[in-house]
């Protein structure tokens, strides 16, 4: 069947099961955008500005484990896109990105609304193609699918000059791929599970340590199956929230930077730790020098580049997680030995010492809002079922330490890049994804202004998103550097001429809400959420002196923590 | 790796994105002309070097990478250098080219143009060996090289 290039790209998109995608038109995407007007199986959302586009793609990708698909217009539509594309690429997150481009024969002109997308996005994406001729389209198409969703997931971008959407070729869609420059393994080495395994069994101090990867390899049943099998204490990163139950006894919190003591505790202390999905970040190390020196480690994960990279470890297995927690899992359960049970006894003894610091603690007002409070009654309110968003800042911590994730998906927020401005539009595509759960974006006064504009994308289709803006009139993050390390020299950090966000949100045609009294925290969040219909912007007017605790200060060890 | 556009800019901006060091690169197409082979140089500690092969290995276009100095190799450069003969000199540098097996393959009344083969240290010690007041110009092809014995890159 003859085809233009851009009836290709559309029907290529319907037969590989795209629903959504996400985009803004320009003069090079012309031709594609008359060829989805012309059909209704593949949905075009229009986004306000096109780093909305990529963050809606890749929230609708957090939240779902598919691929999220963005489609910009050359030149300055790519450029707006590269932010969000590099989000993703950080949190290893599958987008394709489409690019228009000018036609071939201007390529390198200095044509209108020409950038060279390629050369641009090439550093942070997992590849990217310029497609020259359109009998190359649809393979080149699956090949983006194929590299974004295996192996390590990442975006994959594909410039399409304007020529090759008009010209026509023969369509049949390409089911399979194959690549001799691209096979990713799966399954890991079974003689190095073996042995995991026997120094898992071996340890007196043990500790799980897992990430973004458990949730991105859908590994989050397997993994907790064998968590509770061993009776291992077990920490999540920031991207790793939701693979384990958070209200579980093992689970002791996320790590890291702004982790619980207990977690950063049994790190520093653990004689084996077992990390799986997980990349060592210098967020959840502190100091390498300093770094669990007393343990063994195991390390799982997909891409041998984040194996060793920043520690050594012992045991390598490159493999995804799925496959390597279902062979460790019946290695187990072939074996008669069992975990050191007077070792673990002791060790769940030391741990429930270091709990009893109650490190998330805080004082609570009666005359202002804390923010801590606000989110623990958001997590009473929504029964820890909702699908939480965040920006960046203070706010994004509290949410990851207040809201007991317990199921893969439902936390999504930029952890590797940490761009604000990211919450609203990925809110927009894990409704999109989830029409009828609840969506939830906690977001800052300074972050929400960085994609405000997604508001009316959101009244056009109908997205009853509760924002929740944990407005301490202060870039709260960067003001509690500047109190700890700067000498409260609060260089720029204050939020001055903020709008009227109720009017705001009243403007764009949605529900606006302020709300200063402690007292009205849980029946405003009850009345928000009552409003199924209705995105509710819920400006709390929060303490601006309330702090992120606990602390690891830079060039610290795990066991340095600032408590409160 | 792949013989595609861009390729080759993967890797050198691999290479300048994570501050790893190119002394030398060399690259053509190989006898499938689908496929390029690039013969890199680089230097760095052992767990330098274990990043870099890997995140090498990461690159989509890369079909297969070998570490040649992890078996006995062998090592070829070429140096074209343009240096000035006259008189007595002329005598004085064709002797030293035979010494470096090299080669005279163009001549003037003011000068020679002698191609020398070989690792690098060797192209250094010819270098070395000209009086440096008579090099005019020089340009070294960069390292290329092959595992020795029946070891072979193929795909
Ligand atoms: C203000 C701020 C503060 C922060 N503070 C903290 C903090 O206190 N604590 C914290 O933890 N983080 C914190 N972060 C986040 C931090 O920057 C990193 O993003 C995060 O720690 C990385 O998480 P991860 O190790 O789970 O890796 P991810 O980025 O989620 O990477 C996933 C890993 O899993 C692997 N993988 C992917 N798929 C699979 C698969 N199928 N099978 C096996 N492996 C797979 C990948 O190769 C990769 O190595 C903070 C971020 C911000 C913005
Ligand atoms: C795009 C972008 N610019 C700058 C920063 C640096 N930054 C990190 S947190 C932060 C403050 C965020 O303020 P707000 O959204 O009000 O959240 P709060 O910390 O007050 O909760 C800033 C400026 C960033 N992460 N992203
Ligand atoms: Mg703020």
């Amino acid at each position: 069947m003859e085809l233009t290039g851009a009836e290709i790209l559309v029907r290529f998109l319907k037969d590989e099961g795209v629903k959504h995608i996400f985009g803004y038109p320009g003069g090079a995407v012309l031709h594609i955008y008359d060829a989805l007007y012309q059909q209704e199986d593949v949905e075009h959302i229009l986004v306000r500005h096109e780093q909305g586009a990529t963050h809606a793609a890749d929230g609708y990708a957090r939240a779902t484990g598919k691929p999220g698909v963005a489609l910009v217009t050359s030149g300055p539509g790519a450029t707006n896109a590269v932010t969000g594309i590099a989000t993703a690429y950080m949190d290893s997150i599958p987008l394709v990105v489409i690019t228009g481009q000018v036609p071939t024969n201007m390529i390198g002109n200095d044509a209108f609304q020409e950038v060279d997308s390629v050369g641009i996005t090439r550093p942070c994406v997992k590849h990217n193609f310029l497609v020259k001729h359109v009998d190359d389209l649809a393979i080149t198409l699956k090949r983006a699918f194929y590299i974004a969703t295996t192996g390590r997931p990442g975006p994959v971008v594909v410039d399409v000059p304007k020529d090759v959407t008009a010209a026509k070729a023969d369509y049949v869609f390409p089911r399979k791929v194959q690549m001799r420059s691209y096979n990713p393994v799966t399954k890991g080495h079974i003689g190095q599970i073996k042995r995991a395994v026997k120094l898992m069994l071996s340890a007196k101090r043990p500790m799980l340590y897992t990430g973004g990867g458990v949730i991105l390899g859908g590994g989050s049943k397997l993994l907790t199956e064998m968590t509770q099998l061993l009776g291992f204490p077990i920490t999540n990163t920031l991207m790793g929230l939701g693979a384990y139950p958070g209200t579980d006894r093992q689970f002791l919190g996320m790590l890291g930077m702004h982790g619980t003591y207990e977690a950063n505790m049994a790190m520093h202390h653990c004689d084996v730790l077992i990390a799986i999905g997980a990349r060592f970040d210098d967020r959840v190390t502190g100091n390498i020098e300093k770094f669990c020196t007393k343990a063994k480690i195991i390390h799982v994960d997909i891409d041998p580049s984040s194996i060793s990279k920043n520690v050594r470890v012992d045991i390598p297995i490159v493999g995804t997680v799925d496959q390597v927690l279902q062979d460790m899992l019946d290695v187990l359960k072939a074996k008669t030995l069992k975990p050191d049970q007077d070792g673990l006894k002791n060790w769940w003894q030391q741990i429930e010492e270091w709990r009893k610091t109650d490190c998330l603690k805080y004082e609570n007002s009666k005359k202002i809002i804390k923010p801590q409070y606000v989110l623990e009654n958001l997590y009473k309110v929504t029964r820890g079922n909702a699908y939480v968003t965040s920006d960046v800042g203070q706010h994004q911590m509290w949410t990851a330490q207040f809201y007991k994730f317990s199921k893969p998906y439902r936390w999504i927020n930029s952890g590797g890049l940490g761009t604000m401005g990211f919450g609203l539009p990925a809110a927009m595509g894990a409704q999109i994804a989830h029409p009828r759960s609840t969506v939830v974006c906690v977001t800052g006064e300074g972050s929400i202004q960085m994609c405000i504009q997604e508001l009316a994308t959101c009244l056009q289709y109908g997205l009853p998103i509760k924002i929740i803006t944990l407005n301490n009139h202060c870039l709260g993050m960067v003001r509690q550097w500047q109190e700890f390390f700067y000498g409260g020299r609060y260089a720029m950090s204050y939020m001055d001429s903020l709008p009227d966000f109720v009017k705001l949100a009243e403007s764009y045609g949605h529900v606006g809400m302020r709300i200063e009294d402690p007292a009205d925290v849980a029946s405003a969040l009850k009345e928000a959420m009552s409003m199924k219909n209705k995105l509710v912007f819920m400006d709390f007017i929060t303490d601006q002196t309330e702090n992120v605790y606990p602390m690891i200060p830079a060039g610290a060890g795990l066991n340095e923590m600032i408590l409160i | 790796m792949e013989n595609e556009a861009g390729a080759l800019s993967r890797v050198a901006g691999l290479f300048s994105a994570r501050g790893y060091n190119i002394e030398s690169l060399t690259v053509a197409p190989t006898e499938d002309a689908s496929m390029s082979r690039l013969t890199l140089v680089t230097r760095g500690s052992e767990e330098i070097i274990e990043q870099i092969t890997k995140q090498l290995n990461k690159l989509i276009d890369v079909i297969k990478l070998q570490d040649l100095s992890e078996g006995t190799h062998i090592e070829r450069e070429i140096l074209l250098i343009k240096v000035k003969a006259m008189d007595n000199g002329r005598e004085e540098m064709m002797r030293l080219t035979d010494i470096f097996r090299g080669s005279i393959i163009d001549v003037t009344e003011q000068a020679f143009t002698v191609e020398v083969t070989g690792t690098g240290e060797k192209l250094d010690a010819f270098i070395e060996a000209v009086d440096k007041q008579l090099i005019i110009e020089t340009v070294r092809s960069g390292v290329t090289g092959i595992a020795r014995g029946d070891k072979c890159l193929r795909v």
